[in-house]
């Protein structure tokens, strides 16, 4: 016996000095990996991915002469492609260093100020993303990507008047599909949903030569206005063949989780986003429609988890452009409208899309702070916004008001 | 028409060709770093977790290039991210530029990603009044990157986030008198001795046979007073410690210098060399000879854990006596544990075969896989 507890009296020696080492899962503890083989990280999606290494060789060729403006428009506006391929908002900040000898110069050549504009619009910098497109226009009228990304700006601001204006010179310049879903895609949340989608459909069916991304996108605007309109059969046949041209698009698959979620097909949301996506965009939809689910599956917790990790981490940056995000994350994950109000509001003060309406619309209805919806209200009546969402729950609030 | 340079008639046509269609909103997490120091008045240590995505544009890890990084990458690109975290973090205590070491090398995974982990050491930061931090880590690859600084002091914590152009922070160190730093380093040495998992080991095969005595033809028999058994055990760790504080001197005076992984090896050798003495004993010396003898290479051991701590030569004397005391303090803890058990036990054939052989066995295994990582330069146990 006496033996016996000495053995154990060792045993506990060697016990108690057993390392204690976090052990790997356990977000954010360092770890030693079991095998050299283990994969850390999946840079993307493609192994073997052309267009990757072409940018390889701009940024090479851009690390030999920095200051070359060709060279490095080249390297950022491919940058910002693949930033909207793979959803890795680094590839912005990898853009922007490109751009570095002429990032804070007031004046700098017009291929430099469009793509710095777009950057800003990146980090939801609207106003000087605009004057920079101002000074494009004065430096280069007949650019036409002057006239885009000023349309896209305008349009996210809710400012429809001046992004038809810009529509005009956009439409002599690049006439087709591009000007045409930039025009349609104004016309759809400005009182004029019906036209501008059979506007689109027309323009769809003969542009033969139009690429690939064109239709894409031409497609995403039709589905979207469709489905505030309510006819989602047609919204989900035009997500289906836009997906059949970019299945991975990361825009394309949030705004069709969307619609699956609005008709109450979670499960099916969730087939379609996959397993652990990068994007935080697609991982908040994702946990919207687990948290649908009864029961939730085992990830869910760890997929909200993440989600407010993201967020946290955000705003130790100071980063402020995933306000839309964590407002819904708090409303539909959280299910705590009083905390998403504030961030809704603060929201709608910088983009004006209809789910940044719907998302101070419903925050303000769970709040019970009817008051709070007075801007979206004013908003979709002075605009003329169509959305069967917005008038439904409009039409619940107004008895209180 | 002079509006259009040649340049941009060109470029023009470029973008023609491929409009930047409207941009995608929905992902926002950008590059981050996050960098974790505690300060105490032992030393500066900290963690620095680095994405692998931005290692890969800063040096390169994924050297088959099929996208994916495994461990292997990393681990053989682990000279290359030391130096590029070294190039682009530098510390200064009072005003002085100070050195930093990699004490380890790991991974961490996050919500946006897998990183690698450098663990350091800040050197020469003891007695120094202010560090300053200066972080200029992916700026020049990426301006949208950020530096989250946790700065822990004093069971307090104080968060810095660091971008281009303001990367440098200074904080003051307050450090407590020289008496209290000696009161600390004992703190050290008592968790030096009990971290130290080799000379645990090494203490621990010296102490099994303490209270036998071999006997030619018989093998291990008890001794059969506990006096003279329980002196037996007192010489070995009083010849032990004498020989390491010895050697532990004249490494932290600077005298001696010994290379730090021949060192650790050679204390791996040492280990197995004990417990393997326990089976049948190769040494006509006894006991208390054994122990000073490899006591010597251990002092140097203890001398890369004080180094570990960033001294200055000021500090020298108070550290070494405080981390010294600390280390007998954490060795007779274990002796106290042991001695007792042992020699109530000692007659017992069990503890001879089991314990003292089983033990040792054990003891060789755990020493043989320290001995071959340690020359072969892998890690393969966790600790």
């Amino acid at each position: 016996m006496k033996a016996i507890l000495a053995l154990a009296g060792l045993a506990a020696c060697c016990w108690w000095a057993a390392p204690v080492l976090a052990a790997p899962g356990t977000a954010g503890a360092a770890y030693l990996p079991r095998t050299g083989d283990q994969v850390l990280e999946t840079l993307r999606a493609t192994p073997g991915d052309p267009a990757v290494r072409e940018l390889r060789a701009w940024q090479a060729k851009r690390a030999a002469e920095p200051t070359n403006v060709l060279v490095a428009c080249e390297v950022a506006r491919r940058c910002v492609e693949r930033s909207r391929h793979d959803a890795d908002p680094r590839y912005l900040g990898r853009a922007q260093a490109a751009l570095a000898p002429w990032w804070d110069a007031p004046a700098a050549p017009v291929e430099v100020l469009i793509l710095r504009a777009t950057l800003r619009q990146s980090q939801h910098d609207f106003i000087r993303a605009l004057a920079d497109l101002d000074l494009a226009a004065g430096l280069a009228p007949r650019n036409p990507q002057v006239w885009l990304t000023r349309v896209t700006i305008l349009t996210l601001q809710g400012e429809y008047a001046a992004a038809r204006r810009a529509c005009g010179p956009l439409a002599q310049l690049a006439p087709g599909l591009i000007s045409l879903t930039a025009a349609s895609g104004i016309a759809t949340l400005n009182g004029d949903a019906e036209r501008a989608c059979a506007r689109l459909r027309g323009a769809l069916a003969g542009a033969g030569t139009a690429g690939a991304g064109e239709r894409v996108w031409a497609l995403t605007v039709l589905a979207e206005a469709e489905t505030r309109t309510g006819r989602f059969a047609a919204a989900e046949a035009d997500f289906q063949r836009a997906l059949n041209l970019a299945p991975r698009d990361p825009y394309l698959l949030g705004a069709y989780a969307d619609l699956l979620l609005d008709l109450g097909r979670p499960r099916e949301a969730v087939q379609l986003i996959g397993a652990e996506p990068r994007a935080d965009g697609l991982l908040l939809r994702l946990a919207i429609a687990e948290a649908a689910l009864t029961p939730p599956p085992a990830t869910f917790v760890a997929h909200a988890a993440a989600l407010r990790a993201r967020f946290e981490a955000g705003r130790l940056r100071g980063d402020f452009v995933h306000q839309r995000e964590e407002a819904r994350y708090l409303l539909e994950v959280a299910g705590d409208p009083r905390a998403a109000l504030p961030v809704a509001r603060a929201n709608w003060d910088v983009q004006r899309e209809p789910a940044d309406a719907r998302l101070l619309l419903a925050a303000a209805r769970g709040a019970g702070d009817p008051a709070a919806a007075a801007p979206v209200l004013d908003f979709v009546r002075t605009n003329r916004l169509e959305d069967t969402v917005l008038a439904r729950w409009a039409g619940q609030l107004s008895p209180n008001q | 028409m002079k509006a259009f340079s040649p340049l941009f008639r060109r470029l023009g046509g470029l973008l023609l060709g491929a409009l930047l269609l409207p941009f995608a909103a929905g992902a926002h997490t950008q590059s981050s770093a996050l960098l974790t120091v505690s300060a105490s008045a032992v030393g500066v240590t900290g963690e620095w977790h680095l994405a692998l995505r931005d290692l890969e544009d800063a040096v390169g890890l994924d050297a088959d290039d099929d996208g994916r990084i495994t461990w292997e990458e990393l681990r053989a690109r682990r000279a290359a991210v030391t130096a590029y975290a070294q190039s682009r973090l530098h510390w200064r205590a009072d005003g002085n530029p100070v050195a930093w070491r990699v004490t380890d090398y790991l991974v961490a995974d996050h919500p946006d990603g897998a990183y690698a982990v450098l663990r350091f050491a800040v050197d020469g930061t003891a007695g120094a009044g202010r560090l300053a931090i200066d972080y200029t880590a992916l700026f020049d690859l990426d301006p949208k990157h950020r530096g989250i600084l946790h700065w822990e002091q004093d069971g307090r914590s104080q968060i810095a986030v660091l971008s281009p152009g303001d990367g440098v922070r200074e904080f003051t160190l307050g450090r407590p008198a020289s008496p209290a730093s000696v009161g600390v380093f004992l703190e050290e040495g008592i968790h030096h001795i009990w971290t130290g998992y080799d000379h645990l080991l090494f203490l621990l095969a010296l102490l099994l046979p303490g209270v036998l005595a071999w006997q030619a033809g018989e093998g291990w028999r008890a001794l059969p007073s506990s006096r003279a058994a329980g002196l037996g055990v007192v010489k070995v760790v009083t010849a032990f410690t004498l020989a390491h504080s010895l050697t532990l001197g004249l490494a932290a005076m600077g005298w001696v210098r010994l290379p730090v992984r021949w060192t650790e090896a050679a204390i791996a050798a040492s280990v197995i060399v004990a417990a393997a003495n326990n089976f049948r004993p190769f040494f006509t010396e006894s006991g208390w000879r054994v122990a000073f003898g490899f006591g010597l290479l251990h002092g140097f051991g203890f001398a890369s854990g004080l180094h570990d701590l960033g001294l200055r030569p000021g500090q020298l004397a108070g550290a070494l006596l405080g981390f010294n005391v600390g280390v007998e303090i954490g060795q007779l803890a274990i002796v106290a544990l042991f001695l007792p058990l042992a020699l109530l036990v000692r007659h017992r054939a069990l503890y001879q075969q089991l314990g003292l052989h089983a033990g040792s066995g054990v003891i060789i295994a755990v020493a043989t896989v320290w001995f071959a990582e340690r020359v072969g330069d892998f890690k393969w146990l966790p600790f």
